[in-house]
């Protein structure tokens, strides 16, 4: 694990860590807590980031960093995020999400967070398997993925969260790797950053489930080594699809597949105008008076 | 004439709701108390719809099942409401479309055609004729359309000018000497209650009959100040509200059973993470898809026990528009005292009807919950005498807001410590208690009629107006619970003591309420029950109430 120079041990919480020795969770909560205390030193206020996870793992973090979070339930990271948003545009809102969460669970709020352009960021720990509930297969796993659900293997084609995203009109969207710190702290900053909906998946080996480390560590390369255009449609639909999310062939880009600017909902909706601790003359008498 | 009922029948698109409406405030502004009830079939044209106007000189809360004047569109509305007509009833109907033996014969449809006005217009030209009946002044009915339509105004005017100059003058309605009150649906109260109480996003998914909510906010907007969300299903808008409640904001989301139990998940984190949001659950004739526009009074049991785990909540059922407007709003500002979920229980005869309504906008205040005024240290679920924990919002300097879906300590982490989970347990249950201390000062159960009867009638919801009315003719006791949740047994004790009848009257076929009594240790000696997917009408529950106790 890369060591950094700023001492992220303020943002740690006295809770038990329960995760299993080795797990790349481990990692993503380190740079985690350090690309927060980076962003507060160009600005950002630590009392201005809420957390929020859904159930697995990968939710656990949010007991780990002492910072403002809810801790909601299975698939449901999305909205809890929206609605913490629209409540308060100041607040910057990070979702932790499992692919059990994001991709089986509560896909709809996904699709949809995307096409809105939601501003919020929402980091995916794809380990590619349901790992807390003893590790079945996800919509993530590759073909032929055994676990305790599918001892024969699993039938079903996993698809590919990248090309969704992209094509559901998410203005930010990456990828990373678990086994790379330095660059998924670049990549969740970025995302932070980035006015809209960010998507930021993070491949994330599972130590006790399913490790494909090698295959990604063989596999996996970077598009800023590549030159690649990230506000080019058509080119980042073509890298997100070269890899399908099997487990023996493609090479894997990590990095940013495609970054735009959009209008977010909550602009949209907020008009600006705030929720919290606005205060408006209420027009009762008006209304009264219309439906007389 | 001490009141008049008016039916108008026709085909859905036919503007028979808006003529409804129109009739009703023309005799609001002249003086009388209305109620409107609206029955319409799922489709948006065709079918049968219509409309009763009840018009009254004393305070009405519901309608009867005899028609003094009907406006038939076409035979199907004359065939299906045989039963309603007798002789002395008044038949307006279009001899183009229908045949009937005896009445007033308009021919609306070619009069509108020979004008060329847009076909809607058939119910202004029904208000104008129904002014000539009465004999209500024609200058009335012209200022109320003048008001009414931005658009149009000439042709409903001409429109309401011919319906005016073809009918006879039969009645005499008199003007009263009373000012004209606000009708309201009794969504559009609920949705009142809850801005006065300082609501600030709505968040829904539509469901019939909770629909007219969502669009009464947007709607009004700007002039109530709350923002509405539309999310991608219920799942969502609950856990919007739920979000935005933890952030500091007043959330409030509404649907109808499928909608709701869709939304249990949400509903039981909202117990175990102690988040203020308000449901309103408006009930149609379940189970599932069931019989969406029309009502039933099926979800009481499953509003008090839904989500899974043991939890508290507050649950309360407005029976007409005065307490939807009143107990939205006082419930609304309890889930924020107490930090836990609150419902208020409508249906589609709640919802969608309109009343004369009179509010006091004065009684419904919104206090400020339990605030954290320390800079640092704080504890989300920080123990209290009365398990209520002070709130602080996130971004606020030095203070970690940490909620969670998970049991937890104090601080907000995950436990699964033994002690500590019993001990957050107790933490929650000491809240109900404080609020039953609360509740004790409010009017959780309401008396009517005759107060020193010993034949008492008991009901909840909707039933509101039917019960009161029929109480009062009948000389017997009405006794309406509002609060259904926590059970407001210490007052039932004092209402119910010399009963020697109690009859339990509910809109759903197992008697939920009785079941319910029972449990707390009353008898129910009765129950008359009508679950035909509509409401009862006053003469009906006499007879019913009659056949039980002669
Ligand atoms: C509604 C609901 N269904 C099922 C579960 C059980 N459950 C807990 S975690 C989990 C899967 C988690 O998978 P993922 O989101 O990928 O997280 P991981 O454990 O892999 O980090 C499931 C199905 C639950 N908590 N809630
Ligand atoms: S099961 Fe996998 S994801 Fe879960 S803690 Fe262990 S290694 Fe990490
Ligand atoms: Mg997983």
């Amino acid at each position: 694990m890369a060591r950094n120079k700023i001492d992220s041990s303020i943002l740690d919480t006295y809770a038990q860590n329960t995760w299993c020795p080795g797990c790349f969770n481990f990692v993503i909560e380190g740079v985690v807590k350090e690309a927060i205390l980076e962003l507060t030193k160009k600005g950002l206020k630590i009392e201005d980031f809420v957390l929020v996870s859904g159930i697995g793992c990968h939710a656990k973090i949010v007991d780990y960093i002492n910072t403002n979070s809810f801790y909601s339930i299975h698939g449901r990271v999305i909205p809890v995020a929206t609605g913490i948003k629209l409540a308060n545009p100041n607040l910057k809102v990070i979702g932790f999400e499992g692919d059990g969460d994001a991709y089986n669970e509560g896909i709809a709020h996904l699709v949809s967070a995307a096409r809105k352009n939601t501003d919020i960021t929402v980091v995916i720990h794809d380990n590619r398997v349901f790992a807390l509930t003893t590790g079945q297969y996800t919509a993530t796993s590759p073909i032929g993925f055994k676990g305790k659900s599918t001892p024969q293997g699993s039938l079903e084609r996993p698809f590919n969260p990248i090309e969704l995203m992209i094509a559901s009109g998410a203005t930010f969207v990456a990828r990373s790797y678990a086994g790379n710190p330095a660059h998924l702290k670049r990549i969740l900053k970025k995302a932070i950053e980035h006015k809209g909906f960010s998507f930021v998946e993070v491949l994330q080996p599972c130590v006790s489930f399913f490790n494909p480390a090698k295959f990604y560590n063989e596999k996996i390369y970077k598009l800023e080594d590549i030159n690649h255009n990230s506000s080019n449609y058509k080119e980042a639909l073509a890298r997100a699809r070269e890899w399908d999310y099997s487990d023996s062939k493609g090479d894997i880009p990590i990095g940013i597949f495609y970054q735009v600017q959009r209008t977010t909902y909550e602009e949209m909706i907020l008009k600006g105008k705030k929720l919290l601790n606005s205060k408006i003359s209420q027009k009762f008498q008006e209304i009264l008076r219309e439906k007389i | 004439m001490k009141e008049i009922s008016i039916l108008i029948g026709g085909q859905a698109g036919e503007g028979i709701k808006q003529g409804g409406n129109l009739i009703a405030r023309l005799f609001n502004r002249y003086g009388w108390n209305v109620f409107v009830y609206e029955d319409y079939p799922s489709l948006i044209k065709g079918g049968h719809n219509f409309s009763i106007i009840r018009a009254a000189r004393k305070p009405i809360k519901s309608h009867k099942s005899k028609i003094d004047i009907l406006f038939a569109f076409n035979q199907d509305t004359l065939k299906i409401h045989q039963k309603r007509i007798d002789k002395e009833t008044i038949v307006v109907y279009d001899p183009q479309e229908t045949e009937y033996k005896r009445g007033i014969k308009i021919e609306m449809d070619k009069i509108i055609q020979e004008q060329k006005l847009p076909s809607f217009t058939k119910n202004t030209l029904v208000l104008g004729a129904t002014a000539k009946i009465l004999n209500i002044n024609f200058g009335l009915v012209k200022k109320l359309i003048k008001e009414v339509f931005k658009n149009y105004q000439r042709e409903n005017l001409l429109a309401a000018e011919l319906g005016y100059n073809l009918a006879p003058n039969i009645l005499n309605l008199p003007r009263l000497r009373k000012a004209p009150k606000p009708l309201l649906t009794g969504n559009e109260a609920i949705a009142l209650g809850a801005a006065k109480a300082g609501l600030k996003l709505y968040v829904a998914y539509p469901m019939t009959p909770a629909t007219s909510i969502l669009h009464f906010f947007a709607h009004y907007e700007d002039k109530l100040g709350v923002k509405t969300v539309q999310p991608e299903n219920e799942i969502a808008a609950v856990l919007i509200a739920e979000g935005a409640a933890y952030a500091g904001v007043r959330s409030m989301v509404g649907t109808s059973g499928g909608g709701f139990a869709l939304m249990n998940e949400a509903l039981s984190m909202a117990g175990q993470a102690e988040i203020p949001v308000l449901f309103i659950l408006s009930q149609r004739v379940g189970p599932s898809t069931g019989v969406p526009t029309y009502t039933m009074q099926g979800d009481l049991l499953f509003a008090l026990n839904a989500g899974h785990g043991e939890f508290q909540r507050i649950v309360a059922a407005p029976g007409n528009t005065r307490q939807a407007f009143y107990l939205t709003g006082e419930v609304l500002d309890l889930v924020w005292k107490y930090q836990m979920p609150g419902i208020i229980l409508s249906d589609k005869h709640l919802s969608e009807s309109t009343f004369s309504t009179e509010i006091d906008l004065r009684e419904v205040k919104m206090e400020k919950p339990k605030l954290w005024k320390e800079k640092g240290g704080y504890k989300r679920y920080l123990f209290t005498e009365d398990g209520v924990s002070s709130l602080a919002f996130p971004g606020t300097k030095n203070n970690v807001v940490k909620a969670t879906s998970y049991e937890h300590d104090e601080y907000g982490i995950t436990t699964e410590d033994a002690q500590r989970i019993k001990k957050m347990i107790d933490k929650r249950a000491k809240k109900k208690e404080a609020l039953i201390e609360e509740l004790k000062k409010k009017e959780t159960v309401k008396v009517y009629g005759n107060k020193r009867s010993k034949i008492v009638l008991i009901g909840w919801g909707s039933t509101q107006g039917v019960l009161e009315e029929v109480a009062e003719e009948l000389k017997v006791k009405f006794v309406q619970i509002q609060y259904l949740e926590p059970f407001p047994k210490w007052e039932l004790e004092k209402v119910l003591k010399n009963a020697a009848e109690i009859i339990d009257v509910e809109n759903n076929s197992t008697g939920q309420l009785a079941t319910i009594l029972r449990s707390h240790g009353f008898n129910p000696t009765r129950k008359i029950l009508k679950y035909d997917a509509r409401p009862f009408t006053t003469d009906e529950l006499i007879k019913k109430i009659w056949q039980e106790i002669k």
